[in-house]
């Protein structure tokens, strides 16, 4: 790949243009309404120029006009894929703002909710960029399994996306009497299969000459960018907001943060960012299975206040969400609306180093490497 | 053979000619497309966990012929800036070139097109303008991702031509024909004398060239996959980066010309390897209409066995495409240029030699 990025047309008798190609907003490989402008030299990318905002709407400014509990549906449409961590992130930080302290059971719930959704969230990732190298077995491998978590989150408050299910000061209701018996099923069938997924596609020779070594990102850049969550980690930069800066119940669990180690290639390359992943669904699983075990009895509802109105102040918290480090940053004016309310949207800021990762590589890269850094359009655009 | 048997019957050659032209086209290429098209659809299901068609008649056995009809209803669509000329002529020009290499394949003893002693060269060449109407259709759509798709298709069905051409010559070496017919008919008795396991005859070095004839069957299988497109060298079409590459601006029943040369395809390629490697139209255990002194019964048992090897190669196409990625561009090129073209070529040499001993 290196000699690639080294082709020197300049010298050369035949004069010869770039190519501008526009990949998307209608593209099946840029995971929604992205739009790509790749400046390219034949099939290698000189430059790529991502244009957002075919999905903008106005989340934030859409929120200075709603009361506070109003606002929680809304955040389940920034990433669509990660609903519960999005009204996870939204719920601490206003339980922040107002000091409210809410019942053991409720964390659990959160918690375990929060790890569901994060594998469901990495099953999509891990299928949609099965899909972007050319196989498409295991997509619908990992759907099936995410299928599962769909159907618990559908007995737990009858949606299978959006969910308004966590509450400023609590949830909306108590999970469903079977919830925690199939959610137990759930983790002993989802094992093998994720054994079989991993199988198939993260030791393919094929899938291994395609990602190894395409799209390095190295710790600095990284760091500098903001870059956060499986994409950081996967450069071996041991970074988890459960961990360094805990939130909810998390201290209370064994488990371990895994990083990219390399196998194939060079650290933080597309394989380590995909792998981190996989192993990362194996860590979720540890946490429900003892938050499930550990669960106390109580009332979800108790703690959920009447009526919002905060003092004049001012909030940032933040939560691991499957794709990073989601932060909410809430200015109260006293009264029962915002005033503002800007979110740190981890897919943004990781999108951000798409033209670093793919200088030089060629337009079937692009691809590989957009899937790997695995962005939610709605999160982007919000 | 069949020609002159319609020549003695309608009397005329113009008629038979005709007849004997469209005959694979109806009896063979249609229905097989109808019935890979349907088989793609519930390996592919069953392979990931799912049904695949199951509402349009039993287990969904109709759903390729309604969607057949769905294409020919479809609205002709030609871009403003398309090359007219082009743009309609590249869909028939493939078909062309994957409908006239069916003329050369023994489907039985009594069932080929012509009988050429060039076979193989014949069928190389026809293939061969596949490419130009892969092209024209890739420029006359003035579209990026199709120019791109059938910039790297050309490179890959050219590239890969070489390797399976190589492989070609070492059998050609061994039996001294490049008539087809005769190679199948070579290959008659029973399994030991198939060309993967060293050809007709008991002699010693039939027995040394086994291994080789294994390599040189591995090689040719995986060039013709890349010849036809498919996964892992699906490339031109691959649909997460060209949207579907060449074809991507056809609609209708341009786009079915292209689908069903597909398919064509797969099964002409895998004619080949079957009449080259695996005896052909023979059978590996002998004949039943032999066996009870009826010999007309042997021509369709013949047809039978082709067509279920012909079919399992198309079948072990489908597998690897619902199991595997794809390469990228440049691997793919190394996968041809580094390893089959010099591991075919040695191959070539070895079987040169062991039979001249």
């Amino acid at each position: 790949m290196s000699n690639n990025s080294k082709l020197n047309t300049k010298n050369s008798a035949i004069r010869t243009e770039e190519m501008v190609l526009n990949m998307g907003p209608q593209h099946p490989s840029t995971h929604g309404v992205l739009r790509l402008e790749l400046v390219l030299e034949g099939e290698i990318v000189v430059k790529v120029i991502p244009h957002i905002g075919y999905l903008h709407r106005c989340f934030e400014k859409h929120c200075e006009a709603m009361t506070y509990p109003q606002i929680v549906p809304y955040t389940d449409r920034m990433d669509y894929l990660a609903s519960m961590g999005n009204e996870f992130g939204y719920a601490i930080a206003m339980e922040k703002m107002l000091g409210i302290q809410v019942p053991e059971r409720v964390e659990y719930i959160r918690v375990i909710m929060a790890e569901l959704q994060r594998i469901a969230s990495h099953l999509v990732a891990l299928g949609t960029y099965g899909a972007d190298i050319g196989a498409f077995t295991p997509f619908l491998f990992c759907f099936r399994d995410r299928e599962t978590i769909l159907h618990l989150f559908e007995i737990t408050c009858g949606a299978r996306l959006l969910y308004n299910y966590i509450w400023v000061g609590g949830l909306s209701h108590d999970i469903h009497p079977d919830f925690i018996r199939k959610t137990k099923d759930f983790i002993k069938e989802f094992r093998p299969n994720l054994k079989e997924v991993d199988n198939l596609l993260s030791h393919n020779r094929i899938f291994i000459d395609r990602t190894a070594n395409v799209g390095i990102l190295p710790i600095e850049t990284a760091i500098n960018y903001g870059v956060s969550g499986p994409n950081l980690r996967g450069s071996g930069f041991k970074w988890d907001i459960r961990k360094d800066d805990p939130y909810s119940v998390y201290h209370k669990f064994d488990y371990e943060i895994p990083v990219g180690k390399g196998t194939y290639g060079t650290v933080g390359d597309s394989w380590d960012r995909y792998y981190v992943r996989i192993l990362e669904m194996e860590e979720s699983l540890k946490i429900i299975e003892q938050a499930i075990d550990q669960i106390p009895e109580g009332d979800v509802t108790s703690a959920i206040p009447k009526r919002i109105k905060p003092n004049a102040g001012q909030v940032y918290a933040r939560v691991e969400n499957p794709r990073g480090e989601l932060g909410y940053f809430i200015i109260s004016d006293g009264s029962t609306s915002p005033y503002r309310v800007k979110v740190r949207a981890p897919s943004f800021v990781s999108m951000q180093v798409l033209n670093e990762l793919c200088k030089g590589y060629m337009v079937a890269d692009v691809v590989t490497i957009l899937g790997s850094i695995d962005i939610v359009l709605g999160e982007i655009d919000r | 053979m069949m020609y002159d048997f319609l020549v003695d019957l309608t009397g005329s050659p113009i008629l038979s000619g005709i007849v004997m032209s469209l005959l694979p086209l109806f009896t063979f290429i249609l229905p097989f497309a109808l019935f890979a098209v349907y088989l793609e659809r519930k390996v592919s299901a069953h392979m990931q966990d799912r049904l695949g068609p199951m509402r349009t008649g039993w287990h969904g056995w109709k759903q390729t012929i309604a969607d057949i009809l769905k294409l020919i209803q479809k609205e002709d669509i030609v871009a403003k800036d398309n090359d007219k000329l082009l743009f309609n002529l590249a869909p028939i020009i493939v078909f062309a070139g994957s409908y006239a290499a069916f003329a050369a394949i023994p489907f039985a003893s009594i069932f080929i097109g012509t009988e050429i002693d060039l076979g193989m060269f014949y069928i190389v060449a026809v293939t061969g303008l596949v490419v130009a109407g892969i092209l024209m259709a890739g420029w006359a759509s003035n579209n990026k991702y199709s120019l791109l798709g059938s910039m790297r298709s050309v490179a890959q069905i050219v590239s890969y031509e070489i390797p399976t051409m190589l492989v070609m010559l070492s059998v050609v070496m061994l039996s001294g024909t490049m008539s087809l017919h005769t190679l199948s008919e070579m290959q008659t008795g029973n399994i030991l004398n198939w060309y993967i396991l060293g050809g007709p005859g008991l002699s010693l070095s039939k027995f040394i060239l086994i291994p080789f004839m294994f390599i040189g069957f591995l090689i040719i299988y995986i060039s013709t996959l890349a010849e036809v497109n498919r996964t892992p060298f699906d490339i031109p079409e691959a649909e997460s980066e060209l949207v579907s590459g060449y074809h991507t601006e056809y609609s209708g029943m341009k786009f079915a010309m292209f689908f069903l040369s597909e398919y064509a395809n797969m099964f002409a390629v895998s004619a080949i390897v079957v009449a080259l490697f695996l005896g052909g139209y023979q059978s590996p255990i002998g004949y039943f209409g032999n066996l009870i002194g009826a010999e007309w019964l042997v021509p369709f048992e013949q047809f039978g066995w082709f067509t279920v090897k012909g079919v399992f190669f198309v079948f072990v196409q489908m597998w690897l495409r619902w199991t595997l990625p794809r390469l990228r561009v440049d691997q793919l090129m190394t996968v041809s240029w580094k390893y089959l073209i010099p591991i075919a070529f040695v191959n070539l040499l070895i079987i040169g030699l062991i039979s001249i001993l």
